[in-house]
């Protein structure tokens, strides 16, 4: 389903973000990419979802050639991809309901099915009461709720999450990872990048673990394990 | 389609909206922009009757030896008249030139007495010329120079009247070309300055557009509701600008035709009420979706 084959990206001469790194994700996996700060793993996110223009090989996903993507083909090819950032990057300006009502808005939803789908979603992650609320209202474990909720209102094929917990306390860490957990049964690709050591040892999948960017283990039912 | 643009025009307005302060502060900018461009409008008029009114004021007249008969002198208008460069010729008569004189000094018994005794009229039949621009005046000078018309003419006003004519010129040629000038500085700075506030207003949204990119909304959907926020603040602050000049010209007109009695603004204004507020709310918008298209673009890279 996603295929990296030898991609390398340097940001200038002396900066290799990933160096030859080669996987494949198949359908309803959970993947974990783990690694210290600067080892590559927003990198591999971002060349995903293509903010990021691989220096060298090629980023299979479906049928896309996501290296050789245009710019005016991003929007069509990030509908198939829900993001989660760190930072949560909701839009500000808008509500709650606004906010994820948007994911759907861009593909030129009907108004009535986004009446529909919101509330549902919202439910599931348990923030039905806040439609109304701007992001400034809200905690960072809420922000981060709705960023999922926005994620996987269009049901795309796969979930990536940079770093999602990375600003929320441990419960709040737990509440996201089991929204994403519970996303995976329901039969989307997850991929998770993660410092957070307790997550990926308590996960129990399969874990690509990077080192100054290249891959230096791929474990179908990895532990986190920094030193050689 | 119709429901993503009907979606664009709601959210053109919802963050026109929820931004009440930066809408406030890009308006009262664009408010005096258009302002000074109005002002400019205005200005050009003023000066542009003022040059007209001293041009009128320029003429050469042509005084015809008192043994010339007047078809010799209406042979001669025909074909001054004939002369590319004259606007206007006027004949006047001897009986007319002292009937206009008498009347300038109908108070002065001094004068009506002295007219009495000599018992003939002392005054010259004349030709008023008037030119399309004061430049010509020379030419049409030299014309009357010719050799073949020296019989008839006693004198021609032009030599005594050059320097300050030239004058005149001088100064007209100045004035315009000094609006010209000041107009166009006026109006890039206005300009820039709107374009800059805006572009500012949309750099405070860069983050919110490229997060709209990575959620996969198009360019159009994206840069449609900061358009429709350009066309906004376009309209009302050229409503705002030209509801300040109504009253100011209303308050002005008669000072102005003080100085310039031919100009009266306040029927100008009236009869071109709706073209110029046209133009300044055309003005306006433009503007805006101008200044938000270019603003926007600047963001969309991701």
């Amino acid at each position: 389903m996603i295929n990296f084959q030898n991609v390398t990206k340097t940001y200038n001469s002396h900066s290799v973000a990933l160096e030859n790194v080669s996987f494949r994700v198949n359908p309803k996996e959970f993947v974990s990419v783990v690694g210290r700060s600067g080892a590559g793993k927003s990198t591999i996110l971002k060349l995903l979802i293509a903010e990021e223009k691989p220096t060298s090989g090629r980023i299979i996903f479906d049928s896309f050639e996501v290296n050789k993507l245009k710019f005016s083909q991003f929007p069509k090819y990030r509908r198939r991809i829900g993001t989660v950032f760190q930072d949560f990057r909701l839009l500000n300006g808008k509500t709650v309901f606004e906010n994820i009502a948007f994911a759907l808005e861009v593909e030129g939803r009907p108004q009535k099915e986004i009446n529909e789908f919101v509330p549902q979603i919202l439910e599931l992650v348990g923030l039905n009461d806040k439609m109304r609320s701007f992001p400034y209202e809200l905690s960072g474990g809420e922000k981060q709720r709705v960023a999922i909720a926005r994620a996987m209102i269009n049901q795309p094929d796969v979930i990536v999450a940079d770093e999602p917990t990375g600003n929320l306390d441990p419960f709040n860490t737990w509440e996201i990872i089991k929204l994403l957990m519970k996303l995976n049964e329901m039969g989307s690709t997850v991929i998770l990048a993660t410092h957070n050591k307790e997550i990926i040892n308590t996960l129990g999948h399969r874990v690509i673990t990077l080192d100054k960017g290249k891959i230096i283990r791929d474990e179908e039912h990895g532990r986190f394990i920094l030193t050689n | 389609m119709f429901v993503t643009l009907s979606r664009i025009i709601k959210y053109g307005f919802q963050n026109f909206l929820r931004n009440g302060w930066l809408s406030t502060a890009t308006i009262a900018v664009m408010f005096l922009a258009l302002f000074v461009l109005q002002g400019l409008i205005i200005f050009n008029i003023i000066a542009k009757n003022a040059i007209a009114t001293v041009q009128n004021k320029i003429d050469i007249s042509v005084y015809f030896k008192t043994n010339i008969t007047e078809d010799e002198i209406l042979k001669l208008k025909k074909s001054l008249e004939g002369l590319s460069e004259v606007k206007q010729v006027v004949y006047v008569s001897q009986e007319q030139a002292l009937a206009e004189f008498q009347a300038r000094h109908k108070d002065s018994t001094v004068v009506s007495q002295a007219i009495q005794e000599l018992g003939t009229n002392p005054l010259l039949a004349s030709l008023n010329i008037k030119a399309y621009n004061p430049k010509e005046y020379a030419t049409i000078d030299a014309y009357l120079k010719n050799e073949s018309l020296s019989p008839l003419i006693e004198k021609v006003t032009y030599a005594q009247n050059q320097v300050v004519i030239d004058r005149l010129i001088s100064i007209v040629d100045t004035a315009k070309r000094g609006g010209i000038a000041l107009t166009l500085i006026a109006a890039i700075i206005a300009i820039l300055v709107a374009f800059n506030t805006i572009g500012l207003a949309i750099y405070s949204n860069r983050e919110a557009i490229s997060i709209m990119r990575l959620v996969g909304a198009s360019n159009n959907f994206i840069r449609g509701p900061y358009i429709v926020e350009g066309v906004l603040y376009g309209l009302l602050a050229g409503v705002l600008s030209f509801a300040v000049i109504v009253p100011l010209i209303i308050y002005a007109s008669p000072y102005i035709a003080k100085f310039i009695p031919e100009i009266n603004l306040q029927i100008y204004f009236a009869a071109n009420f709706l073209r110029l507020f046209g133009y300044q709310l055309l003005f306006g918008i433009v503007l805006g979706i101008f200044s938000s298209f270019i603003a926007v673009r600047r963001y969309l890279k991701v």
